[in-house]
């Protein structure tokens, strides 16, 4: 087999999911992000996406118990992508069934619910989720 | 992290932002403007060094605008491009005033 300078790097993160553990898991993501070269705008928008996701987690998977998170994150060259996937087994959640925000409404008639996950779709080129073995998987891909 | 810094000129207020507007920060904002916008009536948000905003950070934005609305102005100056592309992406382009 000839490669054709395709590479791919897997790392996984597990952690607590507790809204304080947010930058660490974000530097966990910036790390290889930027060991892949990602542009400044990709790198916010892909932040964006995962805190959204993963204070998402934190606030609702467990409550009131604790739970963990796991966080497997895939960067590949050539092209450039990364795609990050996170785990929990708390209730079932399917975050992109949330009914999406009205963005065009006056600030006196706006409301803000749903609008993380709103930015997660828009921001990214694949979103995705699953429910198996008793776990919430929500998947995202950015081309970098 | 994030540094807020207040400047007061009468009825005017600015508060300069710089770093990360995130889920861990923005409660340290929304308690720094509960304090200080009574009798405020031009609101300025300074965001040259701001670096990064979520939802959380938009959350506190939207309510200082509707507060705002009631006594008087507020405006965002100095918006950085990335920045930018997430006021477009969630429509608060449109209910900001940006400068």
């Amino acid at each position: 087999m000839i490669s054709c300078g395709k590479e791919e790097h897997v790392k996984e993160l597990k952690i607590g999911a507790r809204t304080d553990n947010l930058d660490q898991v974000l530097a966990f993501v910036d790390e290889s992000l930027e060991a892949a070269d990602c542009s400044m705008k990709a790198q916010i928008q892909i932040d964006v996406a995962v805190e959204e996701i993963f204070v998402n987690i934190a606030q609702y998977a467990y409550t009131p118990a604790e739970g963990e998170a796991v966080i497997r994150l895939d960067t590949e060259t050539n092209p450039g992508a990364v795609t990050i996937t996170f785990i929990d087994s708390g209730v079932p959640f399917n975050p992109l069934a949330v009914e999406e925000p009205d963005v065009t409404l006056s600030a006196k008639d706006r409301k803000v619910g749903g609008l993380g996950i709103f930015m997660v779709k828009r921001s990214m080129d694949e979103v995705s989720y699953e429910y198996a073995d008793n776990k919430n998987i929500l998947t995202i891909k950015k081309n970098i | 992290m994030l540094k807020i810094e207040q400047k007061a000129n009468g009825s005017e207020l600015i508060f300069a932002l710089e770093g990360r507007l995130d889920t861990t920060t923005a409660p340290q904002l929304e308690n720094e403007l509960r304090k200080s916008l009574s009798g405020v009536e031009s609101l300025i948000f300074e965001f040259e060094a701001l670096e990064y905003i979520s939802s959380a950070g938009l959350r506190v934005l939207l309510s200082s605008q509707k507060q705002m609305n009631k006594q008087g102005e507020m405006v965002i100056r100095n918006v950085r491009p990335e920045i930018m592309e997430i006021f477009d992406v969630t429509g608060f382009s449109d209910i900001l005033t940006i400068e």
